[in-house]
Order: structure tokens, then C-alpha cells, then sequence
């Protein structure tokens, strides 16, 4: 496992890119470091750490306890996003209330800016979480007899900061996170997304150094859990925290994690970028769940393509082109010898302007700027050629004859998720949320380029009723 | 001394009773400065409670008794508290019914001052939380009126051996609704108060009591209700007050006196019942959750 934060995926566009400057130049100071940390929970919890450490399996000392954390390590650097993800079961809540103290490990080391959390008294530990290390809940635990405002003050009431002072905190924090106008609400008036900004206020609220988050997202609905991954995007770009994040979403992992662990019974199998998780699995199981919930793979240019509007021969000259793109009622066409092999794409302006010159020939006009995929590619390899222009993806077969096009919005509505049927592959515990994570389609496009989405959604049913404006991400407050 | 020999099983018959019995002998004669302390503090306390509920003149009881229901509930309680107070009074019972109070209101007193803290210490340590359970379980479960019987001994007749098995009789609901309240409160709100650096005292405070209050407030109920029933037991004691009355028309069969004791006995029921209750509602945290509705 390595120690050191890598550089954030490459083809990940601006909203992480500010991550990025973590790890590209190596030059990060280590926050939270995890060493060789064991947790059994049961009768004889030190026994079964050190069979364990002698290579015993975790079902090998069931008789002694349970051991929900083994052997994880890891070591998250200063204003990183550090995703743990793995199913229900895989340890992954308990090893996040180890960053905290709210659960000791039975063996190993846990360190928070230096300080080992293990070794400090209760007052130093209590000390540790008001200054360096803030939470928040997968149902936001918020106390619901205190308003918004007094929520988000509470971890600086703890302090025992003075009340003029936290409550202009956290004003600011509410106003960060799109509350402003809802302080004096009470908890339960508030839709679940709101709660969870609170729950967010109130972390940054408190204003440490490293944030927890464990299933922050996971209870809220699809569009507002997206809504809500692209807001702590944005304010880790604002205020550079470090941030663990825990999470069953692959989706989510990819789209906030500047580096995924990945958790199968109680180990680390896997610890990396979404790039070298994705093409680089470090066994079957990461292969597997990453092949499963990649169902955009499944989804070929062939089943999406339409016929193309505006096709032009090479030999029809401007003349033609600009007849062509005046019926169609479109600004480019695509320009295609006479065996009909995609050449490039004209210009509506660059042919009116020919014309005037007198040019007769196309040949000169043709652009080659529109990268053209082949039947077969799939749908999670045509986001990136879609992003790159505004015009169709072209489809070629094998002789790299124009066969059809891909409209973008064809590729936004075979995004839409399904609105009903869910199938959670997951264990009981985590029904409220898993798999419906598939997203409002422009991030999609922008920053999943990579990253499959795990629609489990028949294909040929795409979604007739796609959310109401996909190019505006609704990121602001809510109503 | 028991002198019945046989028992069915064959087995020796084991003096359980006698033994219990000479203990409670042993207690009087060992802690007799003990118990004559205590009931001069009773005494004292119902009389306090008492002069406050039965010198001024009905109406003037009767209407602020009735105001508390309406700040409590609203306008038909305290129409209803004043109508059933007045029935009291017409059946001649309301001298009596202001003594069961005053031995409610004390026993109850008592009994949540005990019963609460012993509830949060049970909430927070599991040791005595199996401890007291099955002692709950008994002071719950044995006949009411088996209280009575050692009281009489130690303390003889009159208000205090009524309180004091009163309070042994209602305290249980107390104990087990704070430690149920405590340990049903959300789990990660309270983890919420420990990953920010707060205090056990401070949590205890300001999220699990809170929090629980709800379902304390139900206990409060209980206790409240069982008091009452219980003092109009400890009639049999010699306690005054409605119990008295219920059980001198038993001894004489006496239905138009029974008749009127029990009614006043359903009327203040129904009263703290019903105050209780809606006090219970006013707490922050159930006003927190029902203003979602809103």
C-alpha cells in the first residue's frame, strides 16, 4: 500500500483539479496517518489480533470476536480527499470512528496531526476532536430541539467560545453551505438534504483541520446527493480541508475521491486513484465490483447512434455543404469521400465565406476536429469525444465509413437514471440509498469521464422525462 | 409465627416469612432513631403540602388547580378540571381528596428525586442496570398492600407508613422510563456530541436528558398514577384521605359512600393524568418534532 497521496486522475476536469494540487507535486504533509490498524470486537479481541497477524483468517477467529478492521494503513495528506469505500459489513464505519477515538483500535496506531490517539488522556482526545477532527452523520444527528443556527454552533459552544462570537461562525458556515435565511428553523422542517447541510455547517463550523464524513451522502435522494458531492467539492476548493469520506457508492468515490481505499472484510484490498482502481484492479473482487456497477460499458455507439442530418460528399463543393446545412437547419455538416469515409467536418461561416471567394472545392474547409468512435465503443468511452465538441460523435464502422451519429442529448438521456425500480445488490443495511446514484448529466459529462455510472436500468428504456435543465448542475440553495 | 407444618412436595417446610419477619424486627429495633427521623420529616413535608391544599377555600383551590389544566392543555381541561372538582365537592369528599393529593404530590415527589437519578445511573452502567432490574421487578410485581405490613410495624399507623410504601410501590416506572428514554436516544446524535469534544456531563445535559425527555415524562406519568392508587390503599394504614373512606364503606358496605369516595378517586385521576400528559407534550423535544407538521 502506498503512503504517499498520488495525483489526482488526469482526466478529471476543473472542479477536482484543485485537488490535484495535493499530491501532483508530492510535497504534502501527511494529516491523518493509520498504521497496521486492527479492531476486533468480542471476548478475546488481542488473541484474535494476533492470530490474524499471523496470517489467520478473519472467519478462523470468529470463536475469539469479530474483527471488523484488519491490518488497514494509510496516510491522507493536507487538503486531500481520501474516499474509504467498500459494501456494508467491510469495516469501513468502524475504521472512520477510529480517526475520532470513538471506537480505540486493538492494535496500531492512529494519528491526527502527529498526535496518537491512542496514547493521549480522554481530556487530550477531547481536546483533539474540538480542534483537528469534525464529523458528520449519515443521518446528520442533529439535535432536534435546537434551531439550524444553534446546530451548527454546537461544536463551538463545546468550546466554550462565547456566544456573540460562534454564532456569527456559524452564520458563515450556514451561508457557505446555501442555509442562509433558514437559521431559525428547527431541524425536522428541514427536507433531508437540508439536514445534512447543517450537519455540514456544523462541521465547518467548527472549523478543524480534518473532516469525517461517513455516509454523509447516502440518505439523500440521487439529485441532492449530487447536488450535495458538487457543493463539498466546491468548498473543499474554498477552504482546503482534508476530507475522509466513507462510502458504498463507486460513483461517488470516483467523483470526490482524490484517492479510494477500497474495503473488503475488514481489509484494504485496494488503495488508488479512480483511474487506477478502474483500469488497474488489484484483484477479482475490486475487478468485479467495478465491472458491475460499469454498466455504461454495456451500452455500445451502435444501439445509441441516429441517423446523420447533415452529410456532405466531398465533391459537392461548398455550394452543396451550404444547401445541405441550410435544409438540415444546422451550422457544420460532416464531409465524406465517395466511399463514403468520414473526411472531417465543414463550417457553416468557413463555407459562406468560400463562397464569396469563389472556391469551389471542400477540400481546404475540412476540419478533422471531431474524433469519430466505432460501433462498438461504449458509452462510458464517448463521454469524452461528446465533451470535446458540440457536434454529434460521429459512429464509423471498421473501414471507417460514416454509419451514423450520436446527438449529445442521446448520450444525456441513456444517463438519466431509472425514477423506480431499484435492485440493491447490497446487504440490508444500506437500503435507503445504494444504487440509484447516476446522476444530473452535465457533471456527468464533465467529470465522469471516466467513471462509469451503475444504472441498472434496462437499456433500451431510457427515461422520457430527464430532470428539468441537465447543462444547469443545482448546486444554490434551496427553496 | 407460622405453624402450618405440611408441604405438598414433602420437603421441609422453610420459614421464609419468619425470617423476613426478624429482619424487619432487627431493622426497627436498629434503626429506630433512623425511622423516627424520617417520619418527623414526612409528617412535616405532608403537613406543608396539606395546609397549602386544604386551608384555602374551594373555589380558590378549585380555580387555580383548574388554571394549571389550561395552561397545560388548553381551555376544555380546565373547564372539565373545575366541573369534576366541584362534583368532588358536592359529594362531600373534597377535604379528603386535598389529603389524597397532598400524599401524591409528596410521594411523588420522592419517588422520581429517587427514581430518575437511579435511572440515569442505570443508563450509563451496565452493572446496575442488571442489578436493579430484578429488583424493580419485585417492588413492582409484590401484592401493593404486602408494603403496608412492615410500614405498619415500623412506622404504625397514620400518613407516613402510606408514603413510604407508596413511594417503594411507584418508584419503579420512574427508574425504568429514564434508563429507557436514556438508552433510546439516537445513537449517533449522542456520538455526534462525542466526536465534537464534548463532556459525558455535557451530553448527558444537553443531548440524552433532552432527548429523552419524552419518554420520561411518561414515567413522571406512571409514577404520578401509581402514587394515587396506592394511597388510596394506604387507607388501610390509617393514611387519610380518600382511602380512608373507600375502605370504611368496604368494612361496612356502605355503596352510596363507596360510590362517592371512588368517583372523587376517578376524578383526580383523570386530572393528573391528563396534566401529566400535556406536560409531557411541552417538552422541547416533542414540540421540535411535532412542529413539523406545521
Amino acid at each position: 500500500m502506498e503512503d504517499v497521496p498520488a495525483a489526482a486522475g488526469v482526466d478529471r476536469d476543473s472542479a477536482t483539479a484543485a485537488n490535484g494540487a495535493v499530491g501532483t507535486d508530492g510535497t504534502t504533509s501527511v494529516v491523518v496517518q493509520v498504521d497496521n490498524v486492527y479492531k476486533v470486537f468480542g471476548r478475546r479481541p488481542n488473541e484474535a489480533v494476533r492470530q490474524l497477524k499471523q496470517g489467520a483468517g478473519r472467519d478462523a477467529v470468529k470463536h475469539l470476536g469479530t474483527a471488523a478492521v484488519i491490518d488497514a494503513s494509510f496516510a491522507v495528506g493536507r487538503g486531500e480527499i481520501f474516499v474509504i469505500m467498500g459494501l456494508s459489513g467491510s469495516g469501513k464505519s468502524t475504521l472512520i470512528r477510529m480517526l475520532n477515538g470513538l471506537w480505540k483500535p486493538t492494535s496500531g496506531s492512529v494519528q491526527i496531526g502527529g498526535a496518537d490517539l491512542s496514547k493521549v488522556s480522554t481530556k487530550e482526545l477531547r481536546a483533539i476532536r474540538q480542534r483537528s477532527v469534525s464529523m458528520v452523520f449519515q443521518h446528520f444527528a442533529l439535535l432536534p430541539h435546537r434551531t439550524v443556527r444553534d446546530n451548527a454552533a454546537y461544536p463551538l459552544e463545546i468550546q466554550g467560545m462565547a456566544k456573540a462570537e460562534r454564532l456569527a461562525k456559524a452564520q458563515t458556515a450556514l451561508d457557505l453551505v446555501g442555509l442562509a435565511g433558514w437559521e431559525d428553523h428547527l431541524p425536522s422542517q428541514l427536507s433531508g438534504g437540508m439536514r445534512q447541510r447543517v450537519g455540514l455547517a456544523r462541521a465547518l463550523a467548527a472549523d478543524t483541520e480534518v473532516l469525517l464524513m461517513d455516509e454523509a451522502f447516502s440518505a439523500l435522494d440521487p439529485l441532492i446527493r449530487r447536488e450535495m458531492q458538487e457543493q463539498l467539492v466546491e468548498i473543499q476548493h474554498k477552504l482546503g480541508k482534508t476530507i475522509i469520506f466513507i462510502t458504498h457508492d463507486l460513483n461517488e468515490a470516483m467523483f470526490l475521491g482524490d484517492r479510494i481505499a477500497v474495503m473488503r472484510d475488514g481489509e484494504i484490498v485496494q488503495i488508488g486513484t479512480s483511474e487506477e482502481i478502474l483500469s488497474d484492479p488489484a484483484n477479482d473482487y475490486v475487478a468485479q465490483f467495478v465491472a458491475d456497477v460499469d454498466r455504461t460499458r454495456v451500452l455500445t455507439a451502435a444501439s445509441l447512434m441516429n441517423r446523420p442530418a447533415a452529410v456532405v460528399p466531398l465533391s459537392a463543393g461548398p455550394r452543396g455543404a451550404s444547401r445541405t446545412m441550410r435544409d438540415a437547419q444546422v451550422s457544420a455538416a460532416y464531409v465524406v469521400d465517395r466511399s463514403r469515409r468520414l473526411r472531417g467536418v465543414v463550417y457553416d461561416s468557413e463555407v459562406v465565406a468560400a463562397l464569396r471567394a469563389g472556391t469551389t472545392s471542400l477540400e481546404s474547409l475540412v476540419r478533422d476536429d471531431v474524433t469519430a468512435v466505432t460501433q462498438d465503443t461504449s458509452l462510458s468511452e464517448i463521454f469524452a469525444p461528446a465533451a470535446e465538441s458540440p457536434l454529434p460523435v460521429p459512429v464509423t464502422d471498421a473501414d471507417g465509413r460514416l454509419v451514423g451519429v450520436i446527438p449529445r442529448v442521446v448520450l444525456l438521456e441513456a444517463m438519466v437514471p431509472p425514477q423506480l425500480e431499484e435492485t440493491s445488490s447490497e446487504g440490508t443495511e444500506d437500503t435507503v440509498d445504494s444504487k440509484e446514484s447516476v446522476d444530473s448529466v452535465e457533471p456527468a459529462l464533465g467529470l465522469h469521464l471516466a467513471a462509469p455510472t451503475d444504472d441498472p436500468r434496462p437499456l433500451e428504456t431510457a427515461d422520457p422525462t430527464p430532470p428539468a435543465d441537465p447543462t444547469e448542475p443545482t448546486t444554490g440553495a434551496r427553496p | 409465627m407460622i405453624t402450618a407444618a405440611a408441604t405438598t412436595s414433602g420437603l421441609p417446610r422453610i420459614a421464609l416469612g419468619d425470617w423476613v419477619e426478624s429482619f424487619i424486627d432487627w431493622v426497627t429495633a436498629t434503626f429506630g432513631w433512623f425511622f423516627d427521623q424520617l417520619k418527623t420529616i414526612l409528617v412535616w413535608c405532608y403537613d406543608q403540602i396539606d395546609v397549602v391544599l386544604s386551608s384555602p377555600p374551594f373555589w380558590v383551590v378549585a380555580l387555580v388547580l383548574a388554571a394549571l389544566a389550561f395552561w397545560a392543555k388548553g381551555w376544555k381541561l380546565g373547564l372539565g378540571t373545575l366541573v369534576g372538582f366541584v362534583v368532588i365537592d358536592v359529594v362531600g369528599q373534597w377535604t379528603n381528596a386535598m389529603d389524597t393529593l397532598a400524599l401524591v404530590i409528596l410521594a411523588s415527589v420522592i419517588a422520581l428525586a429517587i427514581g430518575i437519578p437511579l435511572g440515569i445511573w442505570a443508563a450509563r452502567n451496565d452493572v446496575v442496570s442488571s442489578v436493579l432490574r430484578p429488583i424493580l421487578d419485585f417492588m413492582q410485581t409484590m401484592p401493593a398492600f404486602v408494603y403496608l405490613i412492615p410500614m405498619v410495624v415500623i412506622f404504625l399507623t397514620g400518613v407516613v407508613p402510606g408514603i413510604v410504601a407508596t413511594v417503594i410501590f411507584a418508584l419503579a416506572p420512574g427508574v425504568r422510563f429514564t434508563e429507557l428514554g436514556i438508552r433510546g436516544v439516537d445513537k449517533e446524535v449522542v456520538e455526534a456530541g462525542h466526536a465534537f469534544g464534548a463532556t459525558d456531563g455535557r451530553i448527558m445535559r444537553q443531548i440524552q436528558l433532552p432527548l429523552a425527555m419524552p419518554t420520561i415524562m411518561a414515567g413522571v406519568n406512571q409514577v404520578i398514577m401509581l402514587s394515587l392508587s396506592m394511597v388510596v390503599m394506604a387507607g388501610l394504614v390509617g393514611a387519610p384521605g380518600l382511602g380512608r373512606d373507600v375502605i370504611a364503606s368496604l368494612q361496612r358496605v356502605n355503596i352510596s359512600l363507596g360510590f362517592e369516595a371512588g368517583l372523587s378517586v376517578v376524578v383526580l385521576a383523570m386530572f393528573l393524568d391528563r396534566v401529566t400528559s400535556a406536560l409531557a407534550a411541552r417538552a422541547p423535544v416533542s414540540k421540535a418534532l411535532s412542529a413539523a407538521s406545521v
